[in-house]
């Protein structure tokens, strides 16, 4: 970019508009059969088999739900024992003082609930939302990707890019229309 | 996976013939991104606003004389503020249901309803939590109800379902506000790129926090969502079963049941799909939406409201059946009482309203026809709430010692407190209907037909194979 003589904006990626579904998971195929790698496809909704023709490989989402969940167990049965057993000791006609099957339903509840808001934080903290600005917003035509129409973006990151190849090769791929997104 | 779309099968479809993934998002959309708010919602707003008034003043009287200005006394200790806690929870339970436990059986006609559900669900649940505040006596005390180090050194009764309650009750309230919240979070995108007020885009803009849609997004987003679901569909059993616990862990005759949990969960179902159809019907109605809220719809709620009628009326038959079987004199006392006793009309318009109404719905005419729905689910709503004053009050009000019997009358303040309530619940939903989608857009569109098989449905495919790598 330095050689650049006047002062460009940095290129963020090129982004190429379809108009449906079964021709994004084709690019995205393509895209990744010809080599590229860094690239994300956007669309109004979850679409079958497009984060596998990206390469993309599973998450770790419910190790993170799993933990949440155990940890939400833990701290209800530990917090009833102690206080029943140690701190706050209440002699009812001489039953046991660890007396476990009561302390069952708050034990579900605490861990259905740390399990819960795993999820909901490990979603997004690993989406990185909340996220202000991305460069993708820039797109003129972004805002359809809410609503009826499937972009992709190979990234300007990629070690392969070169924007007439991939100009080209959307071209060939059906793409609508084609853009620089700046960064 | 292979049929999807089962349009046709068994019915009117689960969305009107000609739509597109444009047509979907612009009409829901346009609902909220409308400039002029329609005169039936600035009327009804008013009236529920007004209601949500009377509420504030029956509770402000409350907190300034204290539980007296209620009808409860020895020995009905637990009134109105009971009876009302358990309807509005009972209500509240549609909403998870539909959007849990629908999504894991597959079911994808919840897809129109499930957003409303969830909002009614969460205001239920918020008109339900406000009860036992109330009936606390010293409601400014209510904190003490949770675990915090405190200078006291005590601790919460772990044994006492009363504290179970606490933990069911508001975990529920969390888990319905997340599930609620995450669903939302890709059309509250889809209004922040298409409304044209600088406000609105800012005001939508954060709360989608920067959602694009992403196919990496969206698939730990399925993920997410999925695993909530299988975390709130437990979640729905437990808390009408930890709230059936607040009674049958009592002695008292009527009270000490096992069949309690499971026909409390029947009952919140049959409740909450009751009230879904009060809400639905006229909603569909008014915003012309019977293209995406179909015939369908109605019918499917229509069958589950008989199916959970038939075993809320299990209910009462083992009810009965075992105050006589037992042979235990207070259990049999205690269902004489209920059917010829002072309240017995009050037991008898229960009988009439949970078990011989829905009967009704066998006919396929009734279920086609959205008048008689309403009526229906109105009438059921009413006999939940029947159902909750003869299980609390006729129980209380002849235990074992007839020199403590007594009765219970309600007083205007716990009328104006219930009233206040429903006003709050409409308040709430009238605002809801005017600033947020109140049917999912992103899950519509894999509805619609030039979707096809790619579009995923609720649950995605890899995640029930597990992941592969």
């Amino acid at each position: 970019m330095s050689s650049n003589p006047i002062h460009l904006p940095r290129i963020y990626g090129l982004l190429a508009e379809f108009e449906r579904p079964e021709e994004l998971v084709e690019a995205a195929r393509s895209a990744r059969g010809a080599g590229y790698r860094k690239m994300d496809a956007y669309t109004p909704f979850p679409i079958h088999g497009l984060s596998d023709a990206l390469g993309f490989r599973g998450t770790k989402l419910p190790l993170v739900v799993l933990a949440g969940g155990l940890i939400g167990c833990a701290t209800a049965l530990g917090m009833q024992w102690f206080s029943a057993t140690i701190h706050y000791p209440l002699n009812v006609g001489g039953r046991p003082l660890a007396s476990w099957p009561s302390f069952v339903p708050i034990t579900f509840e605490l861990t259905v609930l740390f399990a819960a808001v795993s999820a909901v934080l490990g979603m997004l903290g690993m989406n990185g939302l909340p996220m202000p600005y991305h460069p993708v917003f820039n797109a003129p035509r972004f805002a359809f990707a809410s609503r009826d129409r499937f972009f992709l973006c190979i990234e300007a990151g990629d070690p392969m890019y070169d924007e007439g190849k991939i100009r080209a090769f959307f071209a060939d791929l059906g793409a609508k229309e084609i853009v620089a997104v700046e960064e | 996976m292979s049929q999807v779309h089962d349009h046709g099968r068994g019915g009117p479809p689960v969305i009107g013939p000609g739509h597109t993934y444009a047509s979907v998002t612009d009409k829901i959309s346009s609902i909220v991104l409308a400039r002029r708010t329609p005169l039936f919602w600035l009327l009804g707003f008013f009236v529920s606003f007004l209601l949500t008034m009377v509420l504030l003043g029956a509770v402000g009287y409350l907190f300034a004389k204290g539980v007296g200005i209620w009808g409860v006394n020895q020995p009905i200790g637990w009134g109105f503020a009971i009876i009302n806690f358990v309807w509005w929870i009972g209500i509240g339970h549609a909403g998870t249901l539909i959007s849990a436990i629908l999504l894991l059986l597959r079911q994808e006609w919840r897809t129109s309803i499930n957003r409303f559900a969830e909002a009614m669900t969460l205001f239920a649940v918020a008109c339900a939590a406000l009860f036992p505040v109330l009936h606390l006596g010293r409601p400014w005390l209510a904190y003490w109800l949770l675990p915090y180090p405190n200078t006291m050194a005590l601790w919460p009764q772990w044994r006492s379902p009363l504290v179970w309650d606490v933990f069911a009750v508001s975990t529920y309230a969390s888990v319905s506000l997340l599930f609620w919240f995450v669903g939302l979070i890709p059309d509250l995108a889809t209004l922040r790129d298409r409304a044209k007020r600088k406000g609105f885009q800012i005001f939508y803009g954060m709360l989608a926090m920067g959602w694009r849609g992403s196919a990496l997004h969206w698939y730990r987003y399925e993920t997410a969502y999925l695993l909530l679901a299988g975390l709130a569909t437990p979640l729905v059993i437990s808390v009408h079963t930890v709230v059936s616990f607040d009674f049958t862990v009592g002695i008292i005759p009527g009270w000490h049941s096992t069949i309690f949990p499971p026909y409390f969960v029947a009952g919140a179902i049959y409740a909450g799909f009751a009230m879904v159809l009060l809400l639905a019907i006229p909603l569909r109605k008014v915003y012309g939406l019977e293209d995406f809220i179909t015939m369908r719809h109605l019918q499917n709620m229509a069958k589950i409201l008989l199916a959970t009628g038939l075993i809320v009326g299990y209910g009462y038959v083992i009810e009965a059946f075992m105050a006589w079987y037992s042979a235990n004199p207070y259990e049999g006392y205690m269902i004489g009482n209920r059917m010829r006793g002072p309240y017995a009309p009050i037991y008898w318009s229960l009988m009439l309203c949970n078990i011989v109404t829905p009967q009704l719905l066998w006919l396929k005419r009734v279920r086609s026809s959205p008048p008689a729905l309403f009526g229906i689910a109105l009438v059921v709503s009413i006999g939940m709430w029947l159902e909750r004053f003869v299980i609390v009050v006729t129980s209380l009000h002849r235990d074992f010692l007839p020199s403590s019997w007594g009765m219970y009358y309600p007083t205007i303040w716990d009328w104006a407190t219930f009233a206040g309530t429903i006003g709050l619940f409409l308040a709430l939903l009238f605002l809801f209907i005017r600033f947020l989608p109140m049917i999912s857009i992103f899950e519509m569109r894999t509805l619609v037909p030039e979707a096809g098989p790619l579009a995923m449905q609720p649950i995605p495919e890899h995640s029930v194979a597990g992941e592969e790598g």
